[in-house]
């Protein structure tokens, strides 16, 4: 059984339909990539996987871990093992990040029919995690995002993330924005993360990321559906040539049959 | 969607039972004689009946103010009771003579006026409809020349202190509510802290209004002689009833040059149901005068009462005083709230800083109205006001109204303001990483009043923290 299936899913934002009809598949201990030009739908994918209730899913359906993801509230998906990395992580001021973290982590727990933590023994947590992403204690007493720069508050997600440990990651534009250096901390910290028993969908606008975060499949999103799925090459490819050659294809008649199929991506990556 | 900011089912109002109990009530009306037997049933002197008939008096020429930013029907003063007593067949002299249904009552409120409560190192005096019911710890106090007790005690007891200080803050000529106050009072809190004396403990008063129709007018005063600290704190609760209360209490702390005094005040009065029906009327005056080097902290978190009217202030007396503000003030469904401070700097160095953070949800209405006033001999006077606002869905209000008044060049006074709104952006975050609607916004909520809530005495600041999510629930889904 799949981690995660999504078939036929549409979705639109106020009156504009936005996803046409997105099929994938991912196994557990897989990475895939989710690539596009702007306003291909990538985001939108990522927060109805999320469950925001800004986006209305208008048809198709997600069986994520052998359940129906959208018969689901967000914070139910999350302490199921969804975590999103914000593409705008949300500023909460005057709340410290280690009180957060633990209020969430104590949330997982809880859906899992366990004990929550006390501070003390989050605080060993934490410390194992930090190091973990390599990252510095300082985050903890900060408000959570609140006067962060921009890559401070990607490094945030990676440790929330690194924190909740969870079965299907989304990360959501993470490299946008990065220097060089940041981009290398987040891309360990997600490498560290990742285990034959959880996956990962990185949805990004560059090539770039895919250098430190080397994904199995990569599918290429234009105008709210796949387009083109293939191996960590067709990232590369894209690279060469951008997007245009695939744009054109996307309401033409040329590209239906071999590559609206998503779905299918395993066999094409093999 | 937006739509999802409305679900949730609003938790009941924890407070709202009606404890059965024998009372010794006047009927509805006011009149000099109503005054007067109020002065006769506390056995008071001669000078407190006059006082009470020249307050009587003034208020009779006085008319309701309707400046603030609040709207209520016309109140009939003469359908009001203006005093209701727990029937005792003598005074009150300790614990153990105070109507087991009445401790009951306190122990459903969670207020354990015996052991638990000493231990936990907090002194209570509680106040039910008009009366105080009884003061703890206050032989351990007494050794430190410490006087804490109700004010009709005070007024037996410590006759001088009382006349000394009653209306030097807030004179009955005050205002119209201050008036009525100074009329009708009841019953009350007294502190007196002796010269360089710092109180050991927490004292806390706890009021409840239970008759149905009473008003409650109590009337506190605190003194804290020179050198002194005390921290006081109130919390108020009141069933839940389909009429409304009306609660119009005054407050005066006298902090002697050199002297400290904190007051914090809990606020959750019944705030009416989800459609505005009934609720207390919470209309009160309460000020500190400070004098040399003395310094008063006014912490209130303000979650109930149909109306809220209200402004603790301090008038900045001698030089290099120090007055603090620090305010909560949540109004849901139909709570209306008009709440500030009034910082008014006559000495010289004298600093003020004032924060308030506003929440409104529902359809409720909340205003900040503060004054600084810098008169002219108040040289290099400061002042430092945060004014913020925090809006919940887009049925409810914020309204700022500062009042600066400056007639010294040397002073500089600051006033800053924001409003925000909670965003279904930062709900949707918090519930992406597990966290429910109501823990999201109880999360929210309380970063966003955490300047104010430091400020609280400790074993305080969780229940104020969880008291805001209380009255916050069912306003986000």
């Amino acid at each position: 059984m799949p981690l995660l299936e999504i078939r036929g899913l549409t979705a639109t934002v106020g009156d504009t339909q936005i996803l046409n009809g997105i099929d994938l598949t991912a196994d557990a201990g897989e990475v895939h990539a989710i690539m596009g030009p702007n306003g291909s739908g990538k985001s939108t994918l990522a927060q109805v996987l999320a469950g925001n209730p800004a986006y209305d899913v208008t048809g198709g359906s997600v069986r994520y871990d052998g359940k129906d993801l959208l018969a689901m509230q967000p914070e139910e998906r999350a302490q199921a093992g969804i975590f999103l990395a914000f593409q705008y992580p949300v500023e909460i001021p005057g709340v410290s990040n280690a009180y957060f973290l633990r209020a969430a982590y104590n949330e997982m727990r809880k859906a899992r029919g366990m004990e929550e933590v006390d501070p003390l023994e989050f605080a060993d947590l934490m410390d194992e995690r930090l190091r973990l992403v390599d990252m510095d204690a300082s985050m903890l007493t900060r408000s959570v995002n609140a006067g962060f720069s921009g890559g401070e508050k990607k490094r945030n997600e990676i440790l929330q993330m690194a924190v909740l440990d969870p079965k299907l990651a989304i990360l959501d534009e993470t490299d946008s924005g990065l220097d060089i250096d940041a981009l290398r901390v987040v891309a360990n910290g997600v490498n560290q993360l990742r285990r034959p028993d959880n996956a990962s969908i990185v949805v990004t606008h560059y090539q770039r990321l895919l250098n430190y975060i080397v994904p199995d499949f990569v599918h290429v999103l234009v105008a709210g559906r796949i387009v083109r799925s293939g191996t960590r090459s067709l990232a590369l490819e894209l690279e060469d040539k951008g997007y245009d050659w695939l744009t054109g294809g996307a309401s033409g008649s040329a590209s239906g049959g071999s590559f609206a199929a998503a779905g299918q991506s395993a066999a094409i990556g093999a | 969607m937006t739509s999802s900011i409305d679900s949730l089912i609003t938790r009941e109002y924890q407070h709202g039972f009606v404890t059965d109990i024998e009372a010794d009530t006047l009927p509805p009306g006011l009149d000099e004689r109503v005054v007067r037997v109020i002065s006769e049933r506390k056995g008071e002197p001669e000078w407190m009946v006059d006082w009470r008939l020249k307050a009587f008096r003034r208020w009779r020429t006085m008319s309701e103010p309707h400046w603030p930013n609040v709207k209520y029907e016309p109140i009939d003063y003469q359908a009001v009771r203006y005093y209701s007593a727990p029937k005792t067949k003598k005074p009150l002299g300790s614990l153990d003579e105070v109507d087991p249904e009445l401790l009951k009552t306190y122990a459903k409120l969670g207020i354990p006026l015996s052991e638990q409560k000493i231990l936990a190192g907090v002194a209570v005096d509680a106040i039910f409809d008009s009366v105080s019911v009884g003061t703890t710890m206050k032989t351990e106090l007494g050794k430190l020349g410490i006087i804490f007790c109700s004010f009709g005690e005070a007024l037996r007891e410590h006759p001088d202190l009382v006349r000394k200080y009653l209306g030097s803050v807030v004179p009955y000529s005050d205002n119209f509510f201050a008036a009525l106050n100074s009329a009708v009072f009841s019953d009350g809190s007294f502190v007196y802290v002796p010269r360089g004396v710092r109180c050991p403990v927490e004292l806390s008063t706890y009021f409840r209004i239970n008759a149905a129709d009473t008003g409650q007018f109590e009337r506190t005063l605190i003194i804290a002689d020179e050198g002194a600290y005390v921290s006081y704190l109130e919390g108020c609760t009141a069933p839940k009833r389909s009429t409304n209360q009306l609660h119009a209490a005054v407050v005066e702390l006298v902090a002697l040059p050199g002297a400290t005094i904190k007051y914090s005040t809990v606020q959750n009065w019944f705030a009416g149901d989800a459609e505005g029906r009934g609720g207390v009327y919470n209309f009160v005056t309460k000020r500190g005068k400070a004098f040399d080097d003395a310094k008063i902290s006014w912490t209130q978190v303000e979650t109930g009462s149909a109306i809220t009217w209200k402004y603790p202030s301090v008038i900045l007396q001698g030089d290099n005083a120090v007055g603090e503000f620090y305010s909560v003030a949540v109004v849901n469904h139909h709570q209306q709230a008009d709440t500030g401070t009034k910082m008014i700097h006559v000495g010289r160095n004298t600093r003020s800083n004032v924060v308030s953070k506003g929440i409104s949800a529902g359809q409720g209405n909340n205003s900040y109205r503060g004054r600084v006033q810098v008169l002219p001999k108040a040289e290099h006077a400061r002042n430092y006001t945060q004014c913020d606002s925090m809006l919940v869905g887009n049925r409810c209000g914020a309204h700022t109204f500062p009042y600066i008044e400056v007639a010294n060049n040397s002073a500089i006074v600051e006033h800053e303001a924001s409003t925000s709104k909670i965003g279904e952006d930062q709900i949707f975050y918090l519930k992406q990483r597990g966290l429910s609607a109501e823990q999201a916004v109880s999360m929210i909520v309380s970063g966003f009043c955490k300047e104010v809530f430091k400020e609280l005495p400790m074993e305080f600041a969780l229940e104020a923290q969880q008291l805001l999510g209380i009255t916050l629930e069912g306003s986000v889904g």
